[in-house]
């Protein structure tokens, strides 16, 4: 099953991955990291398709992404 | 050889690798001779020559070959030198050795062309923003002016910091054999450049900057540059005196006023009066040890009398350099030529000093 | 399970100064990969410029150097010439390039230096606090246009792409968008052109990339890049210019 991890740290919560997600399997998160920013979460057991579509389009080049 | 044309020379033979420049009057003959010889005598060292499309981006590209590594020389004269300041304000900001000649004319504004010596306080009081200084060395003959292109692009590498070589018209225009004799110092230091940007193989990057947004960084920073002109200031104070034992009065002037100073020298000397010269090189750092010299009790009968193709400018640093111990008399002018021997003659006899 | 997207070489792993959103961590990474692929981190020196990219040196893992606002190309075009083996290319924003450093742009591309120009159009000044650039849209309001840009005292958005195009010495010119993933796919192939040009010697090249500044458009990061689709395409249009 293809998965992506996120740094967390380094997340800004710009949204700008979940707008582009195909399949919503990346959502805002409730938790602030060290920053005090509410960094996205990864559904776990969504439905991903490893498309790196989020990678692509994170400013921050947070998301990894293992197919 | 005119001053600008060894300049010029010199600066090819003490190694420059890269010139940029823009059209001004009166250095027309140097950006010449360079765009002429800096290709053709290019060899090993790659010598780069470039008609920039303004003096801002000749003054930028010398920050650019300079944080590339290379011995990197611009030239311009006064209203030039004006729009240049930005640039040096990067170079001594971030720490680049850079050469920049001014061949000073008659200003403010567009001024005129005739030679100038107005633009002291620009170039020795950092010009541009912010706390820095350049070295500036005068040369008041076409043969120093040569040779002290080897001494300004050492200390340029030496100390990490732009020198600016400040001649005027006169100098420039002025027609002397060049010997080519070259005086201890002027010969290539190859300085190590471990700093310049040359492409991250086997090593970490290297970064250029002058920025420093982290709280207390600019001013740790600055520490570090002050550190660095207080060691220039006392290792490179650099003059040449005449007569200053016996002296009871002392002309001041540097570069081409020099000349005429030293020829009212010679002129009363032969008549008996007991005066003296003090010719600074070095204007930043300001030869102020000489001066010292005289600040003493039994001193104080000597008088100093700065001359000036300006309206007062470097007499402030006698003043200063003689702590109000000595007495200090000014006669100078600017934008309608130089000062005349008789007019110097005239004002120590009315001064009656 | 391979990964496939992970942070390259030529990008330091750090926590970049820029708002959330920003298009400027992306170009980073899009100009980092391009480096990576083509193997030339060794051989790069970066110009960054004034404005909000000012300490891209502290996010590209290769040598770079600061340069005053508006001279990144004339700084470039020294270091290219005394270094030709070197790459080197500027990053500069809309007022850096297109504003200040007009003169120094215009006659660096006219000379036909071969250097790679990483030009990023974001409508505003972001480091400032918002003001009018010279590529801020008619209407567009900014700081210093609050009524929004008006012709009849601030002129036409400035197209300095095409200007540049007109230039016998430019060989290639092309303006792209960071709006969704398959136009950011396609700055970094146009990223890539313009570095494969230097290094096949071919001459000036320059990537305009139409980037998103939510802050100062004061905008959801999702709603820029919308606006920059809906709206800045109009007046900047996505095309090979030459």
């Amino acid at each position: 099953m293809p998965r992506i991890t996120i740094d967390k740290e380094k997340c800004k919560g710009c949204l700008l991955c979940v707008s582009v997600c195909p399949k919503g399997a990346i959502k805002a998160g409730t938790k602030m990291n060290k920053r005090g920013i509410t960094f996205v979460e990864f559904k776990k057991g969504g439905n991903c398709l490893g498309c790196a579509m989020c990678a692509v389009i994170c400013p921050d080049c947070c998301i990894e992404v293992y197919k | 050889m005119t001053g600008n044309e060894a300049v010029a020379e010199g600066a090819i033979q003490a190694g420059c690798q890269f010139y940029a420049a823009y059209p001004i009057t009166p250095q027309n003959e140097l950006i010449a001779y360079m765009a002429k010889h800096m290709p053709a005598r290019s060899g090993q060292l790659n010598r780069v020559f470039i008609q920039a499309e303004s003096e801002l981006a000749a003054i930028n590209m010398v920050f650019g070959a300079s944080a590339a590594g290379k011995r990197a020389m611009t030239s311009s004269s006064s209203p030039g030198m004006s729009l240049k300041q930005e640039g040096i304000s990067y170079i001594a900001g971030a720490e680049l050795p850079a050469v920049i000649v001014n061949m000073m004319r008659g200003g403010p504004g567009l001024g005129n062309i005739a030679p100038a010596q107005s633009d002291y306080f620009q170039a020795t009081r950092g010009g541009g923003h912010g706390d820095y200084h350049s070295i500036v060395l005068a040369p008041s003959s076409v043969e120093e002016a040569y040779n002290l292109m080897f001494l300004a692009f050492n200390l340029a590498d030496k100390y990490r910091n732009p020198v600016i070589v400040l001649g005027d018209g006169t100098l420039g225009q002025m027609m002397e054999p060049l010997k080519k004799v070259r005086n201890p110092e002027s010969k290539i230091q190859n300085y190590k450049k471990p700093w310049a940007l040359t492409g991250c193989k086997g090593r970490k990057p290297n970064v250029i900057k002058s920025f420093y947004m982290k709280e207390g960084a600019l001013e740790e920073f600055n520490l570090k540059l002050q550190k660095k002109y207080k060691e220039i200031e006392e290792n490179e104070q650099r003059w040449e005196e005449s007569f200053l034992d016996d002296a009871e009065i002392i002309l001041v002037a540097y570069g081409t006023m020099a000349r005429v100073c030293r020829d009212v020298v010679d002129n009363l000397r032969e008549k008996g009066k007991k005066i003296g010269l003090v010719r600074p090189i070095s204007l930043w750092p300001f030869p102020k040890k000489v001066f010292h010299r005289f600040t003493g009790k039994a001193d104080q009968r000597k008088r100093f009398l700065v001359v000036e193709m300006s309206y007062g400018q470097m007499v402030d640093d006698v003043r200063l350099s003689c702590c109000g111990k000595a007495k200090v008399e000014f006669i100078g002018h600017s934008g309608g030529g130089i000062p005349t021997g008789e007019e110097i003659i005239r004002k120590i006899n009315e001064k009656n000093i | 399970m391979k990964k496939i997207f992970s942070r390259p070489e030529s990008l330091k792993n750090v926590t970049t100064h820029y708002c959330a959103g920003c298009g400027h961590g992306l170009a980073h990474r899009l100009i980092a990969e391009v480096i990576d692929e083509l193997n030339i981190r060794e051989k790069v020196i970066a110009v960054a410029p004034v404005g909000c990219a000012v300490v891209a040196y502290d996010y590209w893992n290769f040598d770079c150097t600061e340069a005053a606002h508006g001279r990144a190309l004339a700084v470039g075009t020294a270091i290219k010439r005394v270094r030709p083996d070197n790459i080197v290319f500027t990053y500069q924003g809309d007022g850096d390039l297109a504003a200040i450093g007009t003169n120094e742009t215009i006659h660096a591309a006219n000379r036909g230096e071969n250097i790679t120009a990483i030009f990023i159009n974001n409508a505003i000044y972001g480091m400032t606090g918002g003001q009018m650039a010279p590529t801020t849209l008619l209407g567009q309001k900014t700081a210093t246009t609050p009524k929004g840009r008006d012709v009849r005292f601030q002129g036409y958005p400035l197209n300095i792409s095409l200007l540049l195009g007109t230039l016998p010495a430019v060989k290639y010119v092309e303006r792209v968008s960071l709006h969704n993933p398959q136009e950011i796919l396609k700055s970094k192939r146009a990223i890539k052109q313009a570095f494969q040009n230097q290094i096949d010697n071919i001459g000036f090249s320059l990537v305009e990339i139409l980037s998103p500044c939510p802050t100062y458009w004061e905008m959801s990061s999702e709603k820029a890049m919308s606006w920059i689709r809906d709206t800045m395409t109009k007046e900047f249009p996505l095309r090979r210019i030459k």
